[in-house]
């Protein structure tokens, strides 16, 4: 099956199906491209500033593509989408909308490397099975969109691979520290793995691989890099202790994040900015 | 030309050589001979430059997040993406100038951190509204662009080098700052009121921007050594009056009013007469007494401490692989 267009889509369940993956991989990228430029001038070095400044651009690039995709759709326009819908709208994983750590990024940021590391690299690696994945989707608009995405985010994905290798393999308070947050993150990243209620749905329309078979491939390619490391991936699925952000769960976190993300829009949501 | 400094011939001859070459337009490279005063005037410049780039990327990313459109937050994430480079870029160059005085790119962070390196009085003051935004990057960046585009032929051809790309970014960063303006001008009586105050707010600080009139203004200015040695080409003031001829008629255009009442030009003398901005409050900013010099100063401190230990384990990796 291949549809080439929002206009050919006749079947309702389709369209609503393929809505809610474009808001899972939409709000996913937008609030983890929110959390990264809050690093930026914060990074442990310049040349870091610059490449991490980089990937949260072209995230938010991403992000704006689905965004247009549902726009397409008849869902409202891309910036009302990114802007203004309420959290419980909002289709992203918790752990993605969690703060870089302690304080804010104009007041004593206490921002956690290793957190970001591990959430950016678990993140990165479960992007690429699902770009993979929805290179073959059956709604060419998306297609189209993830090949595009793939050409940049290998390199995300390497950037963040080799960070997570390197800080796992170095000091015994590197990997301390690493290894405290692996267990953090792991046990909320089911939520990231999860394509929500509708995960079943998706895949009988082809718009996207099943989940069981996505995890496997995310567990396989994480694995190498902890193994790669010399390091130990814990034990069995990750978990979703926190929230299932899918079904529109979300924390205090995700509220100071749309603050700010929608501060100036919604000053006056009619004006031309 | 004979400098007094020289008391042994070799070094009058190397001196005289190197005058030569520069005054016939050649570039003088890292590993080239310079004198002192060259070497230190440049470090000077091109690590305030620098640090100048990466302090100046702070106060923008207080509206990165906050930026109203998809659109806008894509081009503000870009610019500050660029200012990063074009930081890791000048240090740099910085580096190679410093080396032979036994200092690194850890010197250059803890000058800044200990208030011996000062950054661009610019940088010190607050962004209010998303309208600061886009007047840093109209105004400032337009001013820089000014500035920069004075030493794109300096007799150092590393700076030299790199400003020409720096330029030819600053160009686009100026067309996002006066997209973001134009939008603005053209929008809601609230929309309209956000530009005029950041106007008032940023107005002072803009003509600062390019430094006292003369030495006698502030008690120091480098910019006699820089023209002398071909760093630059025009003075403070020049390029003030610059400044003032390319974009008070555009500031116009947009229905702005500009916050000094005196501002005219003079045909006769073909110069720009003006309010000037209180010099002292100027010395008072460059010394990190500026509205948030203290606050961008402190989250760069606190990066440094909160970070260490990455520092500390990617230095451990460089051993084991150098063993």
């Amino acid at each position: 099956m291949s549809i080439k267009s929002a206009g050919e889509i006749t079947d309702q369940a389709y369209k609503q199906v393929l809505a809610e993956l474009l808001y899972q991989l939409g709000d996913d990228d937008f609030v983890l491209s929110f959390r990264g430029s809050e690093w930026l001038g914060l990074c442990p070095h310049i040349e870091e500033d610059v490449a991490f400044s980089s990937i949260t651009q072209n995230t938010m690039g991403h992000a704006t593509m689905y965004y247009k995709l549902l726009e397409e759709l008849g869902e409202g326009t891309a910036d009302e989408l990114a802007h203004a819908r309420p959290k419980e709208e909002r289709k992203n994983a918790v752990i993605l909308e969690e703060k870089n750590g302690e304080g804010g990024y104009m007041d004593e940021p206490r921002y956690d490397w290793a957190f970001t590391v591990v959430r950016n690299y678990f993140y990165e690696a479960a992007k690429k099975v699902r770009i993979d994945s929805l290179k073959q989707s059956s709604y060419s608009p998306l297609a189209n969109v993830a090949k595009s995405i793939g050409r940049e985010q290998y390199f995300h994905l390497k950037h963040w691979e080799v960070w997570f290798t390197q800080l796992l393999s170095s000091t015994p308070e590197a990997a301390e520290r690493m290894n405290i947050q692996v267990e953090r993150v792991w046990q909320d990243f089911g939520d990231v793995l999860s394509l929500g209620p509708s995960g079943e749905k998706m895949a009988e329309f082809e718009l996207i691989g099943d989940e069981k078979t996505l995890t496997e491939q995310w567990l396989k390619q994480v694995g190498s890099a902890f193994k790669a490391a010399g390091a130990v991936m814990p034990e069995g699925a990750p978990g979703a202790v926190s929230g299932n952000g899918r079904e529109g769960f979300h924390t205090e976190d995700l509220t100071q994040a749309l603050d700010t993300l929608g501060e100036v829009y919604n000053l006056d949501r009619a004006a031309a900015w | 030309m004979v400098d007094a400094t020289y008391d042994n011939q070799v070094d009058q001859q190397k001196y005289q050589q190197f005058m030569e070459k520069i005054e016939a337009g050649g570039k003088i490279e890292a590993d080239d001979w310079m004198p002192d005063d060259y070497r230190n005037a440049l470090i000077k410049l091109i690590s305030m430059h620098g640090i100048s780039e990466i302090m100046g990327a702070l106060p923008e990313k207080e509206w990165t997040p906050k930026a109203p459109s998809l659109h806008r937050k894509l081009g503000i994430m870009a610019k500050v993406q660029d200012e990063m480079g074009h930081g890791q870029l000048l240090l740099r160059v910085a580096e190679d100038l410093m080396a032979p005085l036994g200092k690194n790119r850890e010197d250059i962070m803890e000058d800044l951190l200990s208030g011996r390196l000062k950054f661009h009085n610019v940088f010190h003051m607050e962004t209010k509204t998303w309208a600061d935004a886009g007047i840093v990057g109209w105004l400032v960046d337009g001013a820089a662009i000014i500035t920069q585009t004075n030493m794109l032929d300096s007799s150092y051809g590393p700076y030299a080098r790199a400003l020409k790309r720096i330029c030819a970014e600053e160009v686009f960063h100026a067309q996002h700052g006066e997209a973001i303006i134009m939008a603005l001008a053209e929008g809601t009586d609230q929309q309209k009121e956000l530009i005029q105050e950041a106007l008032n707010r940023w107005w002072p600080a803009l003509l600062m921007f390019f430094g006292p009139a003369s030495a006698n203004t502030t008690g120091s200015s480098k910019q006699d050594t820089t023209i002398k040695y071909k760093i630059r080409k025009n003075t403070n003031e020049e390029l003030r009056q610059h400044f003032f001829t390319k974009y008070v008629p555009r500031i116009l255009s947009l229905g702005l009013t500009i916050p000094d009442e005196t501002i005219r030009y003079d045909e006769e003398n073909e110069t720009w007469i003006y309010q000037q901005p209180d010099w002292n409050e100027f010395k008072q900013i460059i010394s990190n007494n500026g509205p948030r010099s203290k606050e961008r100063l402190q989250l760069r401190r606190i990066s440094h401490e909160n970070n260490a230990w990455v520092r500390e384990a990617l230095g451990a990796r460089r051993n084991i692989s150098a063993v």
